[in-house]
């Protein structure tokens, strides 16, 4: 178990900056989720943690010791991909002995590790077969078991359910919740999947460009992301981000939208600082909503005409338009029909603020 | 409506019968030539020069296998077809082992352990395999003498597995492309080094490629004739020389018997050899062009 600590670390092929400073640090027994589209270097950073790229500059540091210069196999981790990464012509029982075996461990207490492992991830009648007469399910666990015997100090995933169905990647999803709770090692765990992002860290880097946009808890990453791109990124469906202006009101912060109809609608009581709300005082802003943070309403609220309705089963899509985009909002099944007008309360403290240029969020 | 059935399967087994008679023709047509040799080789001489060309013959006689296996005369040597056959083995088992072994390691390397330019040499390797053999006749000529193993056998292995390794390389290369690089990633975080990865992972991972290219070399060594007439004389020579001797170089008649005999004692190795692992190497060409 350690902590890690990415310090200004960058990567650059060539003239090509793939990682432009990041800064990363993680607690022991902590999970890091790095969130990120392809190509936004997430996966680059994780062999940089794994040793298998060099760093270009900056620092990589685990349980306290610099590790820049050390190969795969002196840094204490383990490494579980999405191919899985199995040894074709080896027995499960080899695959994850191979390791042990180059660390020269006894022969006893090799054994005894496989089968703890084995009975931890429920395969002891798997151990002699080959890997291509396993399911994607049963190699992955493989996968992590070939982990587990290493008892490292850090587990590093790379996409580890990208490539099961998706029954199976919620169950491996809580698999591996569970795994990290028993084993209480330090994780870090990359993917392009939201929903294992909220579900599974501790901490979220969002990336994009090679660069970290937003790090912080799940929930804050949720409710308060740093900028529009972290908004729209995570939250399936996307944060609406409906163009408004900031007007002066006496009831908190107030944004103003147009309405379809030519009117204005307005939502007050928006948290805002002082400062920011002297700097935007009838100034455009981008307005942050979440889906579910519409509620119909027989009081006040704002006008709309509902265009489509996406029935998901446990709640309802509706798709109007406001501020001039297409908004969505999670209803209740059967709260309204297509064409009807609709008068929607907003959650007003979950609203949050975006700067239209920088698209930064607003204090 | 049953008779119209009926029409019709008539008609699908008529087209049967056309498609597999003709194969069937063209078959025998293509293996007449065989058919001759072995009939011709199981004939006495008197037979020969007497009767049909492609009849069975009335006599069968092994007479003129043995003849030239063991006492047909080359020049005034009359040790038929068994030293050369020997020499030819002695030549193909080494020059195919090296040129695997080569083979794999730079196509390990190529694959997985790219190098600035590794593209360029692959290229450059890959150009090998269309230089026809007649351009490097006399540099080897020369590289033979400096090295002092001109006109040997040891010559030859070293020739066939210059040659051999460009084939091979592309072989292993383009085979092991097709394994995923995480699998290196995995085994470097397991602890395992260049060579660790390459004998416990890569290579029983590869017995298909393995297999193809050991029977690719095999055929290419043991039927070349321009090294192995160029490059030996005499004793040293390959079976393919040898057979070329026995057959241009006869004192009165022309022993057909004796000639047909020889070629197909020449011809049998890689015969066997496809016959038995021919399987595998239909498999192995074609491994790789689908993700398994």
């Amino acid at each position: 178990m350690g902590k890690l600590e990415i310090n200004r670390v960058q990567k650059s092929y060539g003239q090509a900056k793939v990682l432009k400073e990041v800064n990363i640090s993680l607690e022991e027994g902590g999970f890091l989720v790095l969130l990120g589209p392809s190509g936004c270097g997430k996966s680059t950073l994780l062999n940089m943690i794994a040793g298998l790229e060099d760093i270009s500059a900056g620092e990589i540091r685990i349980a306290g010791e610099t590790v820049n210069d050390r190969s795969p196999k002196d840094r204490d981790i383990a490494m579980v991909f999405q191919s899985y990464a199995l040894y074709p012509t080896m027995t499960v029982r080899q695959n994850i002995e191979f390791g042990m075996k180059i660390r020269k461990i006894p022969s006893k207490e090799r054994s005894a590790a496989i089968e703890a492992a084995a009975e931890m991830l429920q395969m002891t009648d798997l151990l002699d077969r080959k890997p291509s007469q396993l399911s994607g399910g049963q190699r992955q666990r493989v996968a992590m078991g070939r982990a587990i015997v290493r008892n490292p100090k850090l587990f590093l995933f790379d996409e580890p359910l990208s490539n099961l169905d998706a029954k199976l990647r919620v169950d491996m999803r809580t698999e591996i919740k569970r795994l990290h709770k028993r084993l209480g090692t330090t994780i870090v765990y990359v993917t392009h999947d939201q929903i294992e992002a909220m579900t599974l860290a501790t901490q979220v880097a969002v990336m994009k460009d090679g660069i970290v946009q937003h790090l912080g808890v799940p929930q804050e990453v949720y409710d308060r992301p740093a900028n529009v791109y972290v908004a729209k990124f995570v939250g399936s469906p996307a944060m609406n981000i409906i163009p408004g202006k900031l007007v002066d009101s006496e009831a908190g912060a107030t944004v103003a939208f147009t309405l379809p109809n030519g009117k204005v609608g307005r939502v007050s009581g928006i948290a805002l600082s002082d400062e920011a709300r002297r700097r935007y005082q009838d100034k455009p802003v981008l307005v942050g909503i979440r889906p579910e943070h519409f509620t119909p309403t027989k009081g006040e609220g704002i006008n709309v005409g509902i265009d489509v309705l996406e029935p998901t089963g446990p709640d309802t899509l509706a798709v109007f338009s406001l501020g001039g985009v297409e908004v969505i909002a999670r209803l209740e099944p059967f709260a309204t029909a297509v064409g009807e007008q609709l008068c929607l309360a907003v959650k007003t403290d979950k609203v949050v603020l975006f700067d239209p240029e920088t698209e930064n969020r607003l204090n | 409506m049953s008779t119209d059935l009926v029409s019709r399967q008539c008609y699908r087994l008529l087209g049967r019968l056309v498609i597999y008679g003709g194969l069937v023709v063209l078959a025998a047509f293509y293996l007449m030539p065989l058919w001759v040799m072995a009939v011709t080789s199981l004939k006495s001489l008197d037979e020969i020069y007497g009767g049909s060309f492609i009849d069975f013959p009335k006599l069968v006689t092994f007479d003129a296998w043995a003849k030239a296996w063991g006492t047909a005369c080359i020049g005034t040597v009359c040790d038929g077809l068994k030293p050369y056959f020997l020499n030819s083995i002695l030549m193909v088992v080494p020059a195919v082992i090296l040129s695997t072994a080569a083979g794999a390691m730079n196509g390990y390397i190529l694959s997985k352990w790219r190098f600035r330019g590794a593209n360029i040499v692959f290229g450059l390797l890959l150009f090998g395999c269309f230089l026809p053999f007649q351009v490097v006749l006399l540099p080897m000529a020369q590289l033979l003498g400096r090295l002092g193993i001109a006109g040997t056998i040891p010559g030859l292995i070293f020739v066939h597995t210059v040659y051999g390794i460009t084939f091979t390389t592309m072989f292993f290369r383009n085979y092991f492309v097709t394994i995923p690089d995480e699998l290196i990633k995995a085994a470097l975080i397991d602890g395992a080094g260049f060579f660790r990865i390459f004998f416990s992972i890569m290579l029983p991972a590869a017995l298909p490629i393995i297999v193809v290219s050991c029977i690719w070399q095999f055929t290419q060594i043991w039927n070349d004739f321009l090294f192995g007439v160029s490059f030996t004389s005499g004793e040293a020579s390959p079976i393919t020389v040898a057979l070329n001797n026995i057959v241009n170089v006869t004192m009165g008649r022309k022993q057909y018997n004796v000639d047909m005999a020889a070629a197909m004692i020449a011809a049998m190795p890689t015969l066997v050899v496809y016959v038995v692992a021919g399987r595998y190497f239909v498999r192995g060409l074609t491994a790789g062009s689908v993700k398994g």
